[in-house]
């Protein structure tokens, strides 16, 4: 029982590195986010190929190596600051690999809105900026909830990836029970941490499709 | 001096002449019916008219004042446009309300922005006090409510005020659309195709309300495949063919004794009774 006991506290040691490392990635990645989706979005085509580049370089590399190299490269070319703050390297990696992610269900979800709606607006006199906060990006927003809500728990468990540069995690510090006392079994133990977060995102994301429900689009 | 007084208007999509030097006056309080088979440029003349569309050439004159020279357009500012095009409303085949705001909010939105960017406007200019700022500011929703529910009442849809779109039938939304517009007040409404969605049995309601708004002081334009409407109601009617009008007149005109070979050809196959 005092094992247990001693286990969980741990556990929950590394589980809040885990949580911080879920909140920092959504709070700086969601409005990156929507930034890099103006960009894959613009008139102007050269921002709009170097955006799309972007994601496609993101999208296209491991995350596990992508947390190597935010750790790594910068230190070749002088800036050892990365290679002294592991979270702070794991987090950046985070950040910029989901905001990737998330730009593109910005974009699928800006896209969808019908361009009726702006030009309803437009010939009421609403400005571009007013027209999209106050008209589209509410239906946008409806349109996301269900994609957002896969990426966002698939963030939950990429957190382990962070581990790779030694972030003390929820798992490494099930793994360090087992290298210094042979217990094993403290790792699967960390699957109802998981489970019990992944559990209320899940009904977050319910609650709030259900709050959007009063109107159909 | 004609109210409305359109002048050469142009507009290519890339290799395609849509319009072809669309020129015609129209006075205040009349209803202009445009009428033409698909792919004519009547959708393109109305958003010219709205600023949707840049015309390449010509002029838009209302009441003495030019809102667009193509000359002169390519320097105007995105919040002078908006200032010009509300002089025009515009209503839209698919109705395009606002899905997450209430009917009576749909008709609201609009002018509530603006009357506080104006509010804020002078208060910065310091044209009037915080407090004054403060008190017309909250003042605003009332009074604009109070348009709205006078607008809702003219399209008989006082009772759906607080429905949302998605609860109402096409025809309601249609009309609900048209409260939208005139709730800005502009000098000249136009409608696309407004029934053009709607069920057959939806249209009359719309239709009557259109006719409804017939007034000495409003002056409309639709484009319509209501034949018998535009005969009943338009004081002048247009026919359009491959981007120029092709004959302009008045009702009796246009339909009892039709000249251009093109539009003798639309009217037969429009099998119009009279
Ligand atoms: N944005 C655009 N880009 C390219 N071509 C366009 C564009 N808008 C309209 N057109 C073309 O212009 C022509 C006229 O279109 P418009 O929509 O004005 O016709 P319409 O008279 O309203 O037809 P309908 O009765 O079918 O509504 C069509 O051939 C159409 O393909
Ligand atoms: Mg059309």
């Amino acid at each position: 029982m005092e094992l247990f006991l001693e286990v969980t506290l741990k556990l929950l040691q590394g589980f809040g590195t885990t949580c911080a490392l879920f909140i920092l990635t959504l709070i700086f990645a969601l409005p990156l986010g929507l930034l890099i989706s103006f960009g894959t979005m613009s008139k102007f085509k050269p921002l709009r190929t170097v955006m799309k580049v972007i994601v496609w370089i993101v999208r296209g590399i491991p995350l596990m190596l992508q947390v190597f190299i935010v750790y790594y490269v910068p230190g070749f070319i002088g800036i050892t600051v990365l290679i002294k703050h592991r979270f702070l390297s794991a987090t950046i990696a985070f950040v910029l690999n989901y905001a990737c992610y998330f730009s593109e269900i910005f974009r699928a979800g800006i896209e969808a809105v019908p361009r009726g709606q702006t030009e309803a607006g437009l010939v009421l006199g609403m400005t571009k900026g007013q027209i999209f906060t106050r008209v589209t990006l509410q239906q946008v927003f409806k349109r996301i909830i269900p994609p957002m809500g896969n990426e966002i728990i698939t963030l939950v468990k990429d957190t382990a990836l962070a581990r790779v540069i030694s972030v003390m995690d929820i798992i490494m510090e099930a793994e360090r029970f087992a290298a210094s006392s042979g217990i094993i079994w403290p790792l699967f133990y960390t699957a109802v941490f998981y489970l019990i977060f992944v559990g209320a995102l899940t009904l977050l994301f319910g609650y709030l499709e259900k709050k959007q429900s009063y109107y159909k689009i | 001096m004609a109210f409305l007084k359109v002048s050469n208007i142009t507009k290519s999509f890339g290799a395609t002449e849509v319009l072809k030097g669309i020129d015609f006056t129209l006075e205040k309080g009349e209803v202009l019916a445009i009428i033409g088979s698909s792919g004519s440029g009547k959708t393109t003349l109305l958003r010219c008219l709205n600023y949707l569309e840049t015309p390449d050439t010509g002029s838009i004159t209302v009441d003495g004042n030019t809102y667009f020279d193509a000359e002169e357009n390519k320097t105007l500012s995105e919040s002078e446009i908006r200032k010009r095009r509300l002089h025009f409303g515009l209503v839209f085949q698919s109705f395009n309300l606002f899905p997450q705001y209430t009917v009576l909010q749909n008709l609201t939105l609009a002018a509530k922005l603006l009357r506080q960017d104006e509010l804020k406007k002078q208060y910065k200019s310091k044209a009037i006090s915080k407090e004054e700022y403060k008190a017309k500011k909250s003042a605003i929703p009332n009074e604009l409510n109070g348009i709205a529910y006078a607008l809702l009442e003219k399209v008989g849809l006082t009772e759906k005020a607080d429905f949302y779109p998605c609860q109402l039938s096409g025809g309601q939304q249609q009309r609900a659309a048209i409260a939208r517009a005139l709730a800005l007040t502009p000098d000249i409404l136009c409608f696309d195709e407004p029934t053009s969605a709607l069920d057959p049995e939806l249209t009359g309601e719309v239709l009557n309300v259109i006719r409804g708004l017939k007034s000495s002081d409003s002056t409309m334009i639709v484009v319509t495949h209501e034949m018998e409407f535009a005969a009943n109601v338009a004081d002048k009617i247009i026919f359009m063919a491959n981007g120029v009008i092709e004959e302009f007149g008045t009702p009796d005109e246009v339909f009892d004794s039709p000249k251009s070979p093109l539009l003798q050809s639309f009217l037969g196959k429009n099998s119009f009774a009279g």
